[in-house]
């Protein structure tokens, strides 16, 4: 199994209070809340930490996108996987992943993740995602449209880096007359991609395509949706006439590591609990907004909405998957258990979570690290 | 006054037609919430004129034709539907999206059209003025403020929501995002063509709304210098809901 460490950088020194008045801390909490002087020392903390990652043997780091929220910092993962790409020499980065249908113009994804890829000689692993919900309030880009910008970019991005230019692209969102990358990807015939999803059966479809074979990687979600989606995944392939191969399946969730099971939930309760009942959190409608999912979808959340927007206890999330969490010990045998049954091929931890602290958040990097992580990739 | 019930096909998109009353023809455009019943207004109008109430594609139980992609499709689509049906005269009388399509249609081609009553039209962006993000509102949040008499907003709020309700205030709801996400319930090229308009224009505005803030008509008042304006005391974003003999009075003078 491939182990990647895996960072939100959310804004740990959010006044949770004000976040929680607000209803949630994405699109409309005031940005005085940021204060840039505390978020510099955030942004050297996080690096280091994904540095550190590095000596402590994980395969990958990654980074994420998100915008105007105080639930991840990275509005670009572009700048911090340059910075990552200069500082970290053997370790992959991935970029999990750009929200093409936010960009104006994906060839500038194209462009940048091909730069990094050449910068850190192949290490690139990118992921395309469309952007949550809040997104597309905050850019205002129209979501019944965001599937077809998703695949056309898609589309465009994946020409740019393996055909030879220049050529001529012409599509209805993007039309570029001469596509002709400088630089072209180092890796051939071009990064993995990798597409991380909230679970959903199109996307499965699409990424799991004899034509893409694509890594689908299920977030933050209870282990039983991670297992009914994987599950999903390896049937369409199936269905597709073939195999999927463990490394087209991922699993991406927090996970806390202490000396033992009483210690781990009391070090991590209250910045868990921050994480997942205020960082999270928001309304139904900037969640979902028309189109972003089928209505189908848009009708099961519906139905579904006390238990998803509901406040949910360190012990719940534990019992549920959505957070692994105790000694080195437990944490080993909880994913044993879950790898049996659902034999992903990479793991995505997510060790800082919330508001946790630097020194617990490197603890419990170096917890896992030493603890679990040599067990779990023997896994195969 | 009994109004019939039915479908017509036109542009290879089923639209759900609503009729009633006699006189010369009346076409009502509905705004996003639709139009699932006939309302008081639309009885009274019926009594002077021959009242159409279609549900514009893409709501209520029209099809979603896969055309439907922005606000001039539908003026393309009301074009046609006013020659497949052989209208000539009409008046129209429009409410907030409805009002934006309205303008649409008439900046192409108003031939067929006597006047135009635009009730909190969209349609155009006013420096300094933001219509209410109806989007990250809550069902409840919207109805509430769409009424100035929160008595009425109670009672919409009383209904029953049945499955079929449901689903079509979500396809509405969908439709009006296709249409008017971004620009925001807007086009921008909208207001340099507004003179192209040449047949009567009047403007109704509820006082009290909420949703498109009546500061918008001083815009439409500098566009469409001509337009007769009303300013609807006691109403917010829906006056021929909460005023309804009021209203008619105003479309009739």
């Amino acid at each position: 199994m491939q182990i990647v460490l895996f960072h939100l950088m959310p804004y740990a020194d959010l006044d949770l209070e004000a976040g929680r008045k607000n209803g949630t801390v994405w699109v409309k909490l005031p940005n005085r809340h940021f204060d840039p002087e505390k978020g510099h020392k955030l942004y050297n903390r996080y690096l280091d930490e994904l540095e550190y990652g590095e000596a402590l043997g994980f395969d990958a780091v990654s980074v994420n996108e998100h915008h105007q929220t105080a639930y991840g910092l990275m509005p670009s993962p572009i700048v911090t996987a340059s910075a990552l790409a200069r500082r970290t020499r053997k370790v992959k980065i991935c970029i999990l992943g750009s929200a093409l249908p936010l960009r104006s113009h994906p060839l500038t994804v194209a462009e940048e993740h091909a730069m990094i890829d050449v910068i850190s000689g192949g290490r690139l692993v990118s992921g395309f995602v469309r952007g949550i919900g809040a997104e597309y309030h905050t850019f205002g880009v129209n979501p019944t449209v965001s599937h077809e910008r998703f695949h056309e970019a898609h589309d465009l991005i994946v020409r740019a880096w393996t055909e030879p230019g220049p050529f001529a692209f012409q599509g209805k969102h993007y039309n570029v007359s001469y596509v002709n990358l400088w630089p072209r990807p180092y890796q051939k015939p071009h990064p993995p991609i990798w597409i991380p999803s909230q679970g959903s059966k199109e996307t499965i479809d699409w990424a799991s395509h004899p034509d893409r074979r694509y890594t689908y990687l299920q977030t933050f979600s209870p282990a039983k949706v991670v297992e009914r989606y994987l599950k999903m995944y390896r049937d369409t392939c199936r269905g597709h006439g073939y195999e999927a191969k463990d490394s087209q399946l991922g699993w991406a969730v927090p996970v806390y590591v202490s000396e033992s099971d009483e210690s781990a939930r009391s070090e991590a309760k209250q910045h868990f609990e921050a994480f997942r009942n205020v960082f999270v959190k928001m309304p139904l409608e900037m969640l979902l907004p028309p189109g972003y999912t089928s209505r189908e979808s848009l009708k099961n959340v519906m139905k579904a909405k006390a238990q998803m927007f509901g406040d949910v206890t360190i012990d719940q999330a534990i019992e549920l998957g959505l957070f692994v969490c105790g000694s080195g010990a437990t944490v080993r045998a909880a994913f044993e258990r879950y790898w049996n049954d659902m034999r992903f091929g990479n793991l995505l931890v997510m060790c800082q979570f919330g508001t946790l602290p630097g020194e617990l958040a490197r603890r419990n990097m170096e917890l896992f690290a030493r603890q679990v992580m040599p067990h779990l990739k023997e896994l195969q | 006054m009994k109004f019939s019930q039915s479908f017509i096909e036109v542009d290879g998109c089923r639209v759900n037609l609503r009729r009633g009353g006699s006189g010369p023809p009346l076409l009502y455009l509905h705004g996003a919430s639709g139009a699932p019943v006939i309302m008081p207004f639309m009885q009274q109008l019926a009594e002077r004129f021959d009242v159409l109430v279609p549900e514009h594609p893409g709501y209520g139980l029209s099809d979603e034709p896969a055309w439907l992609e922005n606000i001039h499709d539908v003026a393309y689509f009301y074009l046609d539907f006013l020659k497949h049906l052989e209208l000539d005269n009409v008046t129209v009388v429009a409410s907030s999206m409805g009002g934006w399509m309205a303008m649409e249609v008439a900046v192409r081609d108003a031939s067929r059209l006597a006047s135009l009553v635009l009730v909190a039209p969209a349609g155009i962006s006013a420096p300094g003025v933001q219509p209410a993000d109806i989007f990250l509102m809550s069902a409840e949040e919207l109805v509430r403020n769409l009424f100035f008499d929160q008595r009425l907003a109670e009672a919409r709020l009383a209904e029953p929501v049945t499955a079929e309700a449901l689903d079509i205030a979500l396809k509405n709801k969908h439709t009006t995002a296709r249409l008017a996400w971004e620009p925001r319930l807007h086009d921008p090229f909208l207001p340099k063509w507004l003179h192209r308009i040449d047949v009567p224009v009047k403007i109704i505005w509820g006082k009290e709304d909420r949703i498109l803030p009546i500061a918008f008509m001083e815009e439409y008042k500098r566009l469409i210098p001509k337009a007769q304006t009303h300013v609807v005391e006691g109403a917010g974003h829906l006056p021929q809901a909460e005023k309804p003999d009021l209203f008619v009075e105003l479309v009739c003078k």
